[in-house]
């Protein structure tokens, strides 16, 4: 694997999410139909279908990361559009003029992306969602060495993250509506995050 | 599943054709982004209103649009939030030059996506307001959840707010009008069956025969709680105790009741509901003078029904007894 992200490791990333995604879509959908409305499966996979017909050949990461961001916004709908809509177009930002990512910057842009999330969804970890698989994969990304471990940790971060949202009872989304009959189902927020993660992870690898 | 569909995929567009087939006089449907606008839009001079939100609450929005009501709405994939580019089309295209006023349901993605096409309406020079309905007594704690739900109350300020836009009140007004609807009006549902997203294909929660959802929400979820089956009049005291409460209503107040299905529900059995629900709102000395009886904001194919009440006042009665010229409500004009 390689030390650097570059503009061909991320498209296949990209492509990777798509897959990864619409094989657990069904999953996705019993999970948000448990404790919202059960379209989550549905419209990411809407979301990451138009991402890949639209990628083309970006210049770098920075374009990519909006090109992403703005499909996402723009296809997806729900509360999770604006989210990883968010999310990638952020992660543009802190990607700006920088042709490839290394470990230190990978875990920056990754945190300004996560904080995107958090800004536009005014939510805190705790709250059962997204950024319960994020915020751990944020700080596992900073605390590695190397590129591949960074992935590595980042994926397995999110996975256990989105696991811990099992008991906890939302405070955001259509699930708070829930109160305590939230709790027992993992976040569809976190999960697919998770799969993001884990997406990139196999791409690089 | 059985439904009246072709692919789950298409039925949103496919709806839209029809819409656009049937009220040609009324309705110009624009497709990618899908946003339906009323036939004379942009009316000059008026304020105009949007909203927007999932398919599958018909005939909510799309249903609302026309002379007296809204200029355009945005429908979403069945359930889902319409999206910031084609709420920002459709926002950009009923605008007649005095502001266009968004109102939207207290949704996550609702909100979140209407705030992003604010953002970028007022990047390209469009005055835009919003206002948030979120009359959903059955939300309790506001502190811990995302808030209350909008839910019937929106129907009865998309009709007021139209009279006002129509009678030619400014953004500022016509908004602060929008506020004091939504701060005057109370709704609370129950489901007796879920109901199937199309491209779920089975229903997002399981009832059983002898139990119901209280305080349902108009997209499937699940309420506050799960209860045995009751009579009619039992529920409709359920429904009406949490309302009168929360206002809370007086004696004396003049008052809308909206008894309104969420799709499976028929008017025969609205109106059981509604007579029941009018004597309790009588004993209580809130004198109702307006009522709105049908399907207006559904659930899909869901069994249930939504009660709202709204406190009004002269301005409030003077718009609703306005003219409106839609598809789905139409008197006066």
């Amino acid at each position: 694997m390689s030390e650097l992200l570059d503009v061909p490791v991320l498209s296949s990333w990209l492509k990777r999410a798509d897959e990864l995604i619409a094989a657990r879509q069904a999953y996705l959908s019993d999970l948000d139909a448990a404790i919202g409305d059960g379209d989550h499966g549905a419209n990411l996979v809407r979301g990451f279908h138009a991402v890949n017909a639209k990628l083309g050949t970006p210049a770098d990461p920075a374009a990519l990361f909006k090109t992403v961001g703005m499909t996402l916004i723009g296809t997806v709908g729900g509360a999770s559009g604006p989210l990883y809509g968010s999310m990638f177009v952020e992660m543009g930002k802190a990607a700006a003029g920088k042709p490839t990512l290394d470990v230190a910057a990978w875990a920056e842009v990754l945190a300004a992306g996560v904080n995107g999330i958090a800004m536009r969804g005014k939510a805190l970890p705790g709250e059962k969602t997204m950024l319960d698989a994020l915020t751990p994969a944020v700080a596992a990304a900073r605390a590695a060495a190397t590129l591949p471990a960074a992935l590595g940790a980042a994926a397995e971060a999110a996975r256990q993250g989105a696991e811990a949202t099992v008991p906890m009872v939302a405070r955001k989304g259509r699930a708070s509506y829930l109160g305590e009959r939230s709790a027992g189902h993992a976040d569809p927020g976190a999960t697919s995050a998770a799969l993001l993660l884990a997406a990139l992870a196999e791409a690089a690898a | 599943m059985k439904k009246l569909i072709n692919a789950p995929e298409n039925v949103v567009e496919e709806a839209l054709a029809g819409m656009a087939a049937a009220h040609p006089h009324l309705l110009k449907i624009q497709f990618d982004p899908n946003f339906i606008t009323r036939a004379d839009a942009p009316v000059r001079g008026k304020v105009a209103l949007l909203s927007g939100g999932g398919s599958g609450h018909e005939p909510m929005h799309g249903g609302f649009v026309g002379h007296g009501m809204l200029d355009a709405a945005c429908p979403g994939a069945v359930f889902t939030s319409p999206t910031p580019d084609q709420i920002l089309a459709a926002t950009k295209a009923v605008d007649g030059g005095a502001g266009v006023l968004h109102i939207v349901k207290n949704y996550t993605g609702d909100v979140l996506n209407f705030e992003m096409a604010a953002d970028l309406a007022k990047d390209e020079g469009v005055r835009v307001e919003a206002v948030i309905i979120d009359d959903d007594v059955a939300v309790q704690d506001s502190l811990y959840t995302a808030g209350r739900r909008g839910v019937g109350g929106t129907v009865l300020a998309e009709k007021i707010c139209g009279g006002a836009a129509e009678a030619g009140l400014d953004l500022a007004a016509v908004a602060e009008l929008c506020r004091g609807v939504n701060a005057n009006v109370r709704s609370m549902g129950v489901a007796l069956t879920p109901c199937t997203v199309p491209h779920a294909g089975k229903p997002s929660f399981t009832l059983g025969d002898d139990e119901i959802e209280f305080g349902v929400g108009i997209h499937g979820e699940p309420g506050r709680k799960r209860i045995k089956m009751e009579q009619a009049d039992k529920i409709a005291e359920m429904l009406m105790e949490p309302i009168l409460a929360d206002l809370p209503f007086k004696s004396g107040d003049k008052a809308l009741l909206f008894v309104n299905s969420l799709g499976g529900t028929p008017l025969v059995e609205l109106y059981i509901i509604y007579r029941k629900a009018a004597e309790i709102a009588k004993a209580h000395g809130v004198e109702i003078v307006r009522s709105l009886v049908g399907p207006y904001i559904t659930s899909l194919e869901m069994a249930g029904t939504s009660l709202s009440l709204l406190k009004l006042d002269e301005d409030m009665l003077r718009f609703w007894d306005a003219p409106v010229v839609t598809p789905a409500l139409r008197w006066g004009g």
